[in-house]
């Protein structure tokens, strides 16, 4: 009996080890290729200008154009989703808390639109835009990518709020406070979550490309105006990467250690914010 | 059997020397509580007398929380929970109306079983009920503030540190500083769930000094399964037992003069 229980105990450790250290194993494989390929590619003149005439036959200019059109995208995206999601999660946890089978069906609806894939939104946006004559430009792309991450806001604010303990929203309704009062309580202890939540969906709308494909479009100069077209950083390293000529094929990768620095630092600066603002909070 | 005298070791006088009975503040009628299929609270009918310290008693599960949360609604924050009947506060009916429902639950505050703090430092803790309450003038509130904090004994232990985050706090000191809080909002009613049940002997021992020091000015609705902190506090007790009320009187009725068979094996298994 006690020698089964040895077996199984270490069988279960190696077996939770070797699937972890694993996970792990690939990811960096993956920055490894992207840091091997790209490196070299990258230099001053490629993160600062825009495509010259013969970018895309390994001539000079730089990818710019999509490094700035990717931050305008998720950042106006970020911004106009956190806008609506925060008070839906809020409502969600203040004002349905004692109706369950609503909030769970509210749930659902959302954790399904999580799970549409973003080229499902980006055509719908495209068939709406096609409606009113609109051509593919910026203020296309960043209400359809805010489209695509408000799913995932809300779910990740409602997680952190649906852990608030009841006994904070009784105690707060108890001082005679309005349901907008307990939203400021609320807002305050589930703060590391809403920031979060928020680069969450700055890293999802920066990363995603299918969403932005027909709605963004694509040119070589840095947008200047909501109506004009704008490029980024997915959609950069997918042309590039389809080229048969070597130089832009690097730039491709260049371009992928552009983005995965920007993502590796969102996640950072969250991790930072989480634990800066938590002090106050209840547990 | 003298319980109180055999099991409790102690010896309690006929309560007559209190004169005339309380008024109620509140009144209770016909309280029925349903959550699903299941009939929380039967038929419930009590009134409660004011300025006075009322105990529900009774093994957990036997409605005694729930019957507190109907009084100031918080049973409408529970999925499927039905309640029907009537409670009046000074008259005013709660159960129907949602209108006044925050002035009605900022009448009656709540002491929970832990403390709950708000997420923000020890002064603003105090500070959101005068603000609530729309208390704007500064030196008001910092007055208001260093007053109840003194009204719980805890203005010397945090008054170099009102910046600090109120959950840096010790739980005992949390729950007297959510006991303040609660003050702060000029309540009439202290509805109190277990409110020593997290705390150690030294903090409940304080948590029940605030009581009997403020039983002169509010009255105080107290939950709990520990007789001795009924015999302690209590001038009213309600006996509960699945859902419905089976004795109430003074703790000489109660603990010296027991009438039904629950009760007095209820009695025989605390001590």
């Amino acid at each position: 009996m006690k020698r089964r229980k040895v077996v199984e105990e270490r069988f279960f450790k190696y077996l939770l080890g070797i699937f972890t250290y694993g996970l792990i194993l690939i990811l960096f494989f993956i920055v490894f290729e992207i840091l091997k390929k790209g490196v070299p590619a990258l230099s001053w003149e490629m993160i600062s200008e825009v495509p010259k005439g013969g970018f895309y036959f390994g001539k000079e200019g730089g990818i710019l154009n999509a490094i700035v059109g990717s931050l305008y995208l998720a950042l106006g995206a970020s911004v106009i989703a956190i806008v609506v999601s925060l008070p839906v999660a809020l409502f969600m946890n203040i004002s349905l808390v004692r109706h369950e089978n609503i909030l769970s069906s509210i749930r659902l609806v959302l954790d399904l639109l999580w799970g549409v894939p973003p080229i499902v939104y980006g055509a719908f946006a495209f068939s709406i835009m096609i409606i009113f004559g609109l051509k593919a430009s910026l203020l296309a792309g960043i209400l359809t990518i805010s489209f695509l991450i408000m799913p995932v806001m809300i779910r990740a604010m409602d997680e952190v709020l649906r852990n608030i303990p009841l006994g904070l929203l009784e105690s707060t309704l108890s001082m005679g406070a309005t349901r907008f009062e307990v939203a400021g309580i609320f807002f305050r202890q589930a703060l590391p979550g809403i920031a979060t939540a928020f680069l969450l969906g700055f890293g999802k709308g920066i990363g995603d490309t299918a969403a932005v494909l027909f709605t963004a479009g694509y040119t070589d100069y840095v947008p200047e105006r909501l109506n004009e077209p704008a490029a980024t950083l997915p959609l950069a390293i997918f042309y590039q990467l389809s080229s048969p000529i070597e130089e832009v094929k690097a730039r491709a990768y260049a371009a992928a250690v552009v983005l995965t620095a920007f993502i590796l630092v969102i996640s950072i600066v969250s991790r930072y914010l989480s634990s800066k603002v938590s002090k106050n909070t209840v547990s | 059997m003298n319980f109180a005298k055999e099991v409790l070791h102690l010896d309690l006088k006929k309560a007559e020397e209190h004169g005339v009975p309380a008024q109620p503040i509140l009144r209770i009628n016909h309280l029925n509580v349903f959550h699903q299929e299941h009939h929380i609270l039967k038929n419930i009918n009590l009134n409660i007398p004011k300025g006075k310290i009322t105990a529900f008693l009774g093994p957990s599960g036997c409605g005694k929380t729930t019957l507190l949360k109907s009084i100031n609604r918080l049973t409408d924050l529970h999925s499927g929970m039905k309640v029907t009947g009537s409670v009046q506060l000074n008259g005013k009916e709660i159960l129907n109306g949602d209108s006044e429902l925050p002035d009605l639950r900022q009448k009656m505050g709540l002491l929970s079983q832990r403390p709950f703090p708000l997420p923000m430092n020890i002064f603003d803790n105090i500070a959101f009920g005068l603000k609530i309450q729309g208390i704007k003038n500064k030196t008001e509130i910092s007055q208001r503030v260093e007053f109840h904090l003194k009204q719980v004994a805890l203005w010397d232990e945090v008054k170099e540190r009102l910046n600090a985050p109120a959950t840096k706090l010790s739980i005992g000191q949390q729950q007297r500083l959510c006991l303040a809080r609660g003050l702060a909002v000029n309540p009439e009613v202290i509805l109190a769930d277990e409110p020593t049940s997290a705390l150690d002997p030294t903090s409940s021992r304080k948590i029940e000094e605030q009581f009997i020091e403020l039983r002169k000015n509010y009255t105080i609705i107290l939950v709990t399964h520990i007789l001795r902190q009924t015999v302690r506090l209590a001038d009213n007790i309600v006996f509960m037992y699945l859902g419905e009320v089976i004795e109430q009187g003074t703790p000489y009725d109660i603990f010296q003069n027991p009438q039904s068979e629950i009760l007095k094996n209820y009695l025989n298994d605390g001590h």
